[in-house]
């Protein structure tokens, strides 16, 4: 490695003479611009000034920029420069990388009030087109899927099972899990609380109504939305972004038919199965819970449970696991349409889906709770 | 600055750029073992890469060239042999030398490898923020430099890499490889993808940058254009170890039936007629 860009300067009749020495590389960083604004404070004031390169043993392009941003400041002043001594490929660098003002402005950013003000108008305009797009796909979902009911043959079977599977039997553990532990949470808290009014045994009603009108299928739809959602809009985006889209439609294959109904129904299919499975899952969290910390046997449990609801409660929350389903299938597929060439743009879309799925879950739960509560369900 | 008060001392005709000396080696692979699982992709590779010289690597598809890049630049562990860079084996190095090694190349990936979420001045300047202690004015300058350079138009830099066209990629990365000013460019099919006019572009733009930079380039490539339009030698890997290397005009004499192949089958014999009619000069 060369030593550090060095300068020794001396007066000369004619003005000054700069004799620069060492190695002017970007490697020496600070040091190396250091150097340079001396050498303009050398030569301030000289009538010329004599860059004598001769002693440079190594220079880059950054060398070459800053010796000749250097002498143009110079000649900006008045000073007339000369160079002797250069190597022939310093002489090179020093013409090809030679200084020149640069336009270093960034693209200024609109003031503070005035994006937020844009970025709030933009984001209800997308929750705007996000309906629009979501309305018009189910719309045509519906439509393929009609042409595709009168003519079953064409109805994908195989990839409907394959994603029944993926979606359902491989979800089973987990949603069986959370759901175990959930039943157990509320049955714990339920005791504890209640016990303060001797009503203990009510932690069997709690348990029943919340859990099967409610929790049950929510907390499915929550874990379906981040596993299977997230899924099927990386796998359309994927394909989006290779063309394989692009691809099945120039075979005359429509995509909705091909990938989307399937995912759709087999979502369908499989969040009520899991949502029935969710619902005995946390049954029996709740009853273990309430035999261990309220002394309540599972035989009593079973009991109280079947005068505190009718089937009319656990049909509530199994009605509305199709239509989560829908809604979890069909933003997925939005978002993952919307998938651009970029693979930061795979990422933000797989987020967006999650997220708008989860939202779109627990507003739709709500309706369902003031429409049962009007009919009284 | 205006060449009248540039006063040059002329050098000796032949001396490559940079004041090397001719012939030295900058790149030294002995006895290179590489593989995956049971198969092996290198096996024995012999070669050396001499400073200032453009040196074009040819092989099958499938054949390593890529294996064999990825092995030097220390992201593909091999089985055994030495690869020595600047005279230091790769091996023997601590964590700080590793380091200047590697801030003394360049590499240009195939896909052009932008951090898609910086823009292009920002991609130009994040080696020289993570080595190097400039001010922000000198590395806004000098990444507009290197933009200037590789030929961007200068309102590229502040694009993102979604927003560029294949060519205008091969070009933002090859600046991104020159920031830190390195001795030794390793580009990986620098013209695929490009257009026959962009790809004869990038060809020139490499040439300029060799003689301008005093570069070593490694070159990885199937087009034939640039093994004949840019390259000093170039070396041919087949069965995992390089069968030939040396000059163009030596390898059209090979008897290798897959370099025969190559250089004089449909695609070649077209490239070998110009090349003759040229009197196998360079055209850069």
């Amino acid at each position: 490695m060369p030593d550090a860009p060095a300068i020794a300067s001396e007066r000369t009749a004619a003005g000054v003479r700069l004799a620069c020495a060492g190695g002017w590389t970007i490697d020496f960083g600070a040091r190396l611009e250091k150097q340079a604004d001396s050498l303009v404070a050398d030569a301030e004031g000289a009538h010329d000034a004599l860059f004598d390169l001769s002693g440079v043993e190594a220079m880059d392009t950054a060398g070459a920029w800053v010796i000749d941003r250097s002498m143009q400041a110079l000649m900006a002043r008045g000073v007339t420069t000369r160079v002797v001594g250069a190597r022939a490929e310093h002489a090179i660098l020093l013409k090809e990388a030679h200084y020149r003002p640069v336009e270093t402005a960034e693209p200024r950013a609109p003031p503070t009030l005035t994006s937020l003000l844009a970025d709030i108008g933009a984001s209800v305009y997308g929750a705007g087109s996000d309906i629009v797009s979501g309305v018009a796909f189910l719309g045509r979902m519906v439509s393929v899927g009609l042409t595709i009911f009168v003519r079953p043959p064409r109805w994908r079977w195989t990839s409907t099972f394959y994603h029944l599977e993926i979606f359902g039997l491989r979800s089973t553990p987990i949603i069986l899990l959370i759901n175990f532990l959930v039943g157990a949470i509320v049955a714990q808290q339920g005791i504890f609380q209640l016990a303060r009014f001797n009503a203990s045994p009510f932690t069997v009603d709690l348990i029943g109504i919340l859990v099967l009108r409610e929790l049950g299928v929510l907390l499915t739809s929550i874990m379906i939305a981040g596993r299977s959602g997230s899924a099927i809009t990386a796998e359309i985006g994927s394909m989006k972004m290779r063309e394989e889209i692009d691809a099945l439609t120039v075979m005359a294959l429509d995509p909705m038919e091909v990938l989307i109904l399937p995912r759709i129904l087999a979502l369908m299919l499989a969040l009520p199965l899991l949502t029935f499975l969710a619902d005995m899952a946390a049954l029996v969290g709740g009853a273990c819970v309430a035999w261990a910390y309220g002394d309540i046997l599972p035989i009593v449990f079973i009991q109280r449970l079947q005068d505190a609801i009718g089937l009319n409660t656990f049909a509530v929350g199994l009605i509305k696991a199709p239509f989560m389903a829908l809604v979890i299938g069909t933003i997925a597929s939005v978002e993952g349409f919307r998938v651009s060439g970029s693979a930061e743009s795979l990422g933000r879309q797989v987020t967006e889906s999650v997220v708008k799925s989860i939202f779109m879950v627990i507003v739709l739960d709500g309706l369902f709770a003031m429409f049962f509560a009007a009919v009284r369900y | 600055m205006s060449d009248s008060e540039t006063n040059v001392v002329a050098p000796p005709a032949g001396v490559p750029a940079n004041g090397a000396k001719a012939g030295e080696v900058v790149i030294r692979v002995r006895g290179l073992k590489v593989g995956f699982g049971d198969r092996l992709v290198m096996d024995g590779l012999d070669l050396d890469v001499l400073r200032g010289e453009v040196l074009g690597f040819v092989g099958a598809s499938g054949a390593g060239k890529s294996v064999f890049t990825r092995t030097v630049l220390g992201l593909l562990p091999k089985l055994a042999g030495t690869i020595e860079v600047y005279g230091h084996d790769i091996d023997g190095l601590t964590a700080g030398e590793r380091r200047r090694v590697e801030q003394r190349w360049g590499v240009l990936f195939q896909q052009g490898a932008l951090f898609s979420g910086l823009t292009v001045k920002q991609n130009i300047q994040a080696p020289m923020r993570e080595h190097l202690d400039l001010s922000s004015r000198l590395r806004d300058e000098l990444a507009m430099l290197k933009i200037a350079l590789v030929g961007l138009p200068l309102d590229a830099a502040n694009k993102f890499p979604s927003e560029l066209s294949g060519g205008m990629i091969k070009r933002a990365a090859l600046a991104r490889s020159l920031a830190l000013d390195p001795d030794l460019l390793f580009l990986d099919e620098p013209t695929s993808g490009l257009d026959p006019i962009g790809a004869g572009e990038f060809d020139d733009l490499i040439a300029t940058l060799q003689h301008t930079l005093g570069l070593t380039v490694f070159m990885v490539t199937h087009d034939l254009d640039s093994l004949y339009a840019i390259c000093d030698r170039v070396a041919v890997l087949e069965h995992g170890r390089v069968v030939a290397v040396g000059p163009i005009s030596e390898l059209l004499r090979s008897e290798d039936p897959w370099i025969k192949t190559y250089f004089h089958g449909k695609r070649g014999a077209g490239r070998e007629a110009a090349f003759k009619l040229g009197h196998g000069k360079r055209q850069s």
